[in-house]
């Protein structure tokens, strides 16, 4: 059987969703990312001087574009994948004869396109602030796809665990706004005191903003091919996990 | 050729509940199917099974000579489902319920379009076809559900009481859209609590009963098992002491009103004749209660659970 049409119209589906309701999905980030730049890059990195070489505003650029990426490939898929369920239209897709890898490829593309979409639209914001040349198109671009992909799984399995509307916001608030923070969003790792630089090297935030930021301005603290085999490892891992538990029909099925 | 069959399937939910003790059911090809049994007998349960929304803990499902743990798609592509309670995204449009689910069993866009159009029309809801489904009545919403469920022209219908809650009017029109459909040869499962409209509608007949089949068998020979009618007599005058009449046993409900019993080899024309010498006008008579109700309930109370046939 040919699976495109229901995968297309999956994909399809989630994207006129977000982009239906873009006042709560693209723009926010807009101004939130806007803010940053303008605080933390503008006023108070005038006085930072630079690091690695790279202006302060430079050098927090990447990092804030990708956080946008994983906060809003990570959300568009909980929030999406958590409401399907709950009005149990989920039912639509368990009749028909979709492949549980159908229906998850086409709620993480979803994701990762919304993921991506809100990093173009921050990073074009970027273009107010700081006047950056690219310095590899390619492992940006790389990257930020697997990052989404990362991050849009990692939802679709909360979603599928989730009992209530409090279980989709535990995570990004309490695991993720965290772990991006501290992944070097605003500061290298080089400059925390010993300890806290080998405890932040079990982020694996850290590594994938570093090579996004190699991407962008070629200075990373972490080598670059070592995060690649990090994102791609957590990519394999979570969509395992994901399709054990729709077989299961954990949360799904009775 | 089957269009369902059930090999002693079986559920037992998280909680421990037994709710399928082992039910084996054949559905012909063609056949108007109804499910009955009353509430929490284990119907949704055994559609969710053939449907792929429940788990089985046990037994087959075979649809049109697929098996579905190891034919699933082709299995699957068979039905259409109208769900017992409202499960679309209540904030789309009808238009894209119905198309996005055309597109979930692989049918290509133009073809989606014109089967959306035409099932849209078949239920009168093409004029609703850009509203978002929350904003339609609870009858509009059942009908979406079944415009839903035949997008993809399945060969088999299964309609969860699908006329629920739904007005005597739009309930006739579905009666005759269902008998429609099952005329252009799509095998129609139904359950409903509405005993008549199972009567009216439906060829063949099980009823579940706390998780076992108490009852397969054809609507004809299940009624012609019902050998005594009961009728309700509305009189012109009092009477005050009812006179014996041999072979119907009458009873008095209040002066101007009788029950009467009739076995069905006996008739009415004995009756009438007898009330007419003895000077008893008789405006107008109904039927006591539906004869499948009556039936209904003497096979419930005398089957009880675990009582396997
Ligand atoms: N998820 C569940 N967990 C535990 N028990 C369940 C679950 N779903 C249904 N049941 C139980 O299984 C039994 C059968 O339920 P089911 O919904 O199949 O009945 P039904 O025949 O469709 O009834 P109704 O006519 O009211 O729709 C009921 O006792 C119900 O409480
Ligand atoms: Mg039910």
């Amino acid at each position: 059987m040919n699976y495109s049409i229901a995968f297309r119209t999956i994909v399809t589906k989630e994207i006129y969703r977000f982009i239906r309701i873009w006042p709560q999905t693209l723009l926010p980030p807009a101004i939130t990312t806007a803010l940053y730049f303008l605080i933390f890059g503008k006023l108070i990195g005038g006085r930072i001087g630079t690091i690695h070489g790279a202006s302060y505003m430079d050098y927090i650029v990447p990092g804030v574009i990708l956080m946008s990426v994983i906060s809003h490939a990570y959300s568009n898929v909980v929030s999406s994948f958590y409401s399907t369920k709950f009005q149990r239209n989920i039912e639509e897709l368990l009749v028909a004869p979709v492949p549980n890898w159908v229906i998850l490829g086409g709620y993480v593309s979803g994701g990762i396109f919304r993921g991506l979409l809100v990093g173009l639209v921050v990073a074009l914001i970027s273009l107010l602030f700081a006047d950056i040349v690219v310095n590899n198109a390619v492992i940006a671009i790389a990257i930020a796809f697997l990052t989404a992909t990362v991050f849009s799984l990692a939802g679709f399995i909360n979603a599928v665990l989730a009992e209530s509307f409090d279980d989709i916001s535990i995570i990004p608030n309490f695991v993720l706004t965290p772990l991006s923070y501290l992944g070097g969003v605003f500061y290298s790792v080089e400059m925390l005191p010993g300890v806290w630089q080998t405890i932040s090297l079990a982020n694996p935030i850290l590594y994938m903003i570093n090579a996004f930021r190699y991407g962008f301005i070629g200075v990373t603290d972490v080598n670059i091919q070592f995060a690649f085999l990090i994102t791609g490892g957590f990519i394999i891992i979570l969509a395992g996990l994901s399709l054990f538990i729709l077989h299961k029909g954990v949360g799904i099925k009775n | 050729m089957n269009a369902l069959s059930l090999r002693n399937l079986r559920k037992t939910y998280n909680n421990g509940f037994e709710a399928l003790k082992g039910i084996d059911l054949e559905v012909e090809a063609g056949d108007f199917f109804a499910l009955l049994g009353p509430n929490g007998a284990g119907k949704s349960t055994a559609i969710g099974i053939i449907c792929s929304l429940v788990n089985a803990t046990g037994g087959s499902v075979s649809i049109f000579g697929h098996d579905l743990k190891t034919d699933r798609a082709k299995a699957k592509s068979c039905i259409g489902l109208v769900p017992q309670e409202v499960n679309f995204n209540q904030f789309e449009t009808v238009k894209n319920i119905v198309l996005n689910q055309a597109g979930y069993y692989g049918t290509p866009t133009k073809l989606a379009r014109q089967r959306t159009e035409l099932c849209l029309k078949q239920m009168d809801l093409w004029d609703k076809r850009d509203m978002v489904s929350r904003r339609l009545s609870g009858g509009m919403k059942r009908r979406v559900m079944i415009a839903r469920a035949l997008v993809h022209a399945p060969k088999l219908l299964i309609l969860d009481e699908p006329t629920a809650g739904v007005d005597i009017e739009i309930r006739r029109s579905m009666w005759k859209m269902m008998r429609e459909i099952n005329r252009q040869g799509t095998t129609i499962i139904l359950t409903t609590h509405y005993l008549e409209e199972a009567e009216s509608l439906c060829r063949n007949i099980a009823i579940i009963n706390h998780g076992l089949i108490v009852e397969n068998t054809d609507m004809a020979s299940l009624l012609s098992r019902l050998n005594i009618d009961h009728f309700i007599l509305y009189l012109a005058q009092p009477v005050a002491v009812m006179p014996r009449i041999e072979g119907y046993q009458i009873e008095r409900v209040d002066d101007k009103i009788l029950n009467v019993s009739v076995p069905k080899e006996t008739g009415l024309n004995n009756l009438f004749s007898q009330l007419t010498a003895h000077n008893i006008k008789v405006l107008s008579l109904k039927n006591r209660s539906n004869r499948l109700e009556q039936l209904f309930m003497d096979l419930i109370e005398s089957k009880p659970a675990g009582d396997k046939q």
